[in-house]
């Protein structure tokens, strides 16, 4: 047992209550400790200590524009497929303060913000989760340009990953292979069983926490067991998306394509599609000032290219149709963003499918995008 | 990029440097240019800016916007940016009077390829406003006038009052550089060209093997000056285009000033035509 000493990559069985050591193990180290619960009626993220704060006995219904969640008794923890909620927020929140503007002496002066980055340790990370997480690291954490605040939460990031036994019905992770296994980027891993979960070891850290719980070497049931369900997970998804790495050249070639006009037909122009996305990660600049008017603090929140102020520039708008502003949310997707950052903007979550209040699927609309690209001879 | 990038804090995001402002200037109505020195010494030491970049300048509780440089770049202690009042920050930052304080974030973006320019014919287009980050080039071609062949500026204004930088231009005429005007709209004094910035092409006859454009105004109007380059022969890898979108970071950051793949901010905003090519016609990109 735990007189054996635990490697990296290895995958040990505990059983379900020891979690809680774990999580227990990861307070004492000064980690906030975060997951899955249901909330109104939605899986939403928030702090949590034991495992009965997770949303056990839950499934979801999924569809365009629909979101049901169901309380059936199964014994999981982690069946529930993500709802409007991301990790990302806990690394970019929706609204930050960046410094302040402090007026003294007849003057401005600059201060930067006191607040030290949180620790977090994020329990049931999914692998499309982890996808982006990774896709923002690229995003912030450029070769050329390091986000302060951005690299401050996330070098302290402890990730509990969960493999993703029963994908939801908008899920297409298994499209863009960002799922429904986790590969990398996770300190440990989670797979639940009917009776323990697997844990695999992605980290040093993440074995130092583990070595002193209870766990067992997996026996080769265990681990077929995982297998197997691995296997049917991937071809359960929901949805699928072919073709993903033609899209960037389909759309590139087909920007005044007349399907533009269609999807804007139906589209609101809401920006739901990017409040749910884990990888939107479009910013605007506000500065908040005191009645007295001497402390200005200039805040970083979540913008939306949905949003026509978003382009707006010297008494016109860049993109004033919902056609242009629909076009630049799917084509920065699956087009511009392979060419910024080298991989497709998209994890195959879902989210926008589910969370569009006009049901607008783009699994479907990519496709129909491309197949009528093909008919016409183009690409 | 051989300039170094101004900010206060590096642990911070978009903290600003300040400084002072040493002039405003009034050019034409609605039009302002601004003089501002970076306060730090050191800071000041090490500011650098190539023709055609742009800082961020930024007002506590109005806001931050970003803004060509318009002054030479020989002279990188004494900053001059020329602003048009169009929005909050732009008005706010006309009613600066010598002696206020303002944020300075930069240089930021893609210059104007002047190092690959030498011994070429400089074709320089611009309209209204646009002739601001190409004033630089200018100021450079009078330093180092023997590194070009002929030099050409087309600009145009929509009456002759929002012409910018007249009183320069007998100096830019004695370093034999060839001044074509035009207005949308003429006074009783006007006794120039009256039409579009293109149309001025007719007057001349550029040499496609030798000419580089350099060209920003409106977007409608480099349409046709790319229109008008590509009939006289000139290819797309010899002409250079400055756009304009809305920009909060100026780093390739905050996704606003997004244009097809490209961030305005960090890409360019100046791009060689051939780049934008695939997607400058595109309506509302």
């Amino acid at each position: 047992m735990t007189e054996q000493n635990l490697t990296l990559g290895a995958t040990v069985a505990l059983s379900k209550p020891h979690l809680n050591d774990l999580l227990q193990s990861l307070r004492a180290h000064g980690y906030q400790t975060h997951g899955p619960q249901v909330r109104d009626g939605a899986l939403i993220y928030g702090p949590i200590t034991t495992l009965d704060d997770l949303p056990q006995g839950y499934i979801s219904h999924q569809d365009a524009g629909r979101y049901r969640l169901e309380h059936t008794g199964h014994p999981y923890y982690f069946a529930l497929t993500p709802g409007p909620d991301t990790w990302k927020r806990y690394l970019f929140p929706r609204r930050r303060a960046l410094f302040h503007f402090q007026h003294h002496q007849g003057t401005w002066e600059t201060a930067p913000p006191h607040d030290p980055p949180p620790r977090y340790a994020l329990l049931g990370v999914r692998p499309c989760e982890l996808a982006a997480i990774q896709i923002q690291d690229q995003v912030f954490l450029r070769a050329d340009f390091t986000d302060p605040y951005y690299r401050g939460v996330r070098e302290n990031l402890f990730i509990i990953a969960v493999n993703c036994l029963r994908p939801g019905d908008t899920c297409f992770c298994a499209s863009l292979e960002t799922g429904p296994e986790a590969r990398e980027g996770y300190d440990l891993l989670l797979t639940e069983l009917d009776d323990v979960f697997l844990v695999s070891v992605g980290s040093e850290i993440g074995r130092q926490h583990l070595q002193p719980l209870p766990w067992e070497p997996a026996s080769a049931f265990h681990l077929n067991q995982a297998r197997r369900q691995l296997d049917a997970a991937r071809q359960r998804m929901g949805r699928t998306l072919p073709d993903p790495q033609h899209l960037p050249e389909t759309l590139l070639a087909n920007l005044e394509h007349p399907h533009w006009d269609d999807i804007a037909q139906r589209c609101l122009s809401c920006g739901n599609c990017t409040q749910v996305c884990p990888t939107c990660f479009c910013w605007d600049v506000q500065d908040e000032i005191t009645l007295a008017g001497d402390r200005v603090t200039r805040f970083r929140v979540w913008d939306s290219c949905l949003s026509p102020q978003l382009s707006y520039l010297a008494g016109g708008n860049a993109r004033p149709s919902i056609r242009a502003r629909y076009r630049q949310w799917l084509t920065h997707k699956f087009a511009s963003w392979e060419r910024q950052f080298g991989t497709l903007g998209c994890v195959g979550c879902g989210r926008c499918i589910t969370w569009c209040p006009a049901g607008i699927d783009i699994t479907v609309e990519l496709a129909t995008l491309r197949t009528q690209a093909l008919h016409a001879g183009g690409v | 990029m051989h300039s170094t990038l101004a900010t206060a804090h590096p642990e911070t995001l978009l903290a600003p440097l300040w400084a002072e402002v040493l002039d405003v200037q009034p050019e034409t109505p609605g039009i302002a240019t601004l003089t501002v020195r970076l306060e730090d010494a050191s800071a000041r030491a090490c500011y650098r800016f190539r023709p055609g970049q742009f800082n961020m300048l930024s007002l506590p509780g109005i806001g931050e916007a970003a803004i060509s440089v318009s002054s030479d770049p020989d002279e990188p202690e004494r900053i001059r940016h020329t602003v048009r009042a169009v929005g909050n920050v732009s008005r706010a930052l006309m009613r600066l009077q010598p002696g206020d304080r303002v944020g300075l974030r930069g240089p930021f973006g893609t210059p104007w390829p002047l190092d690959h320019c030498r011994g070429q014919d400089l074709l320089i287009v611009a309209g209204g406003i646009g002739l601001a980050p190409l004033r630089p080039v200018i100021y450079h071609v009078l330093h180092h006038r023997d590194d070009f062949g002929k030099v050409i500026v087309l600009y145009g204004a929509r009456t002759p009052k929002d012409l910018l930088y007249t009183a320069e231009y007998d100096t830019w005429r004695a370093h034999d550089i060839r001044i074509l005007l035009t207005v949308d709209r003429a006074d009783p004094d006007w006794t120039g060209t009256v039409g579009v910035v293109p149309m001025l092409f007719y007057r001349l006859r550029p040499d496609p093997k030798r000419t580089v454009v350099f060209s920003c105004g409106p977007e409608i109007m480099m349409r046709f000056v790319v229109h008008e380059s590509m009939a006289r022969r000139i290819p797309p890898e010899r002409m250079y285009l400055s756009l304009e979108r809305n920009m909060k970071c100026g780093q390739g950051l905050c996704g606003h000033c997004q244009f097809g793949p490209f961030f305005i901010c960090r890409d360019g905003p100046v791009f060689r035509f051939d780049a934008l090519a695939p997607f400058f016609n595109v309506e509302d990109l």
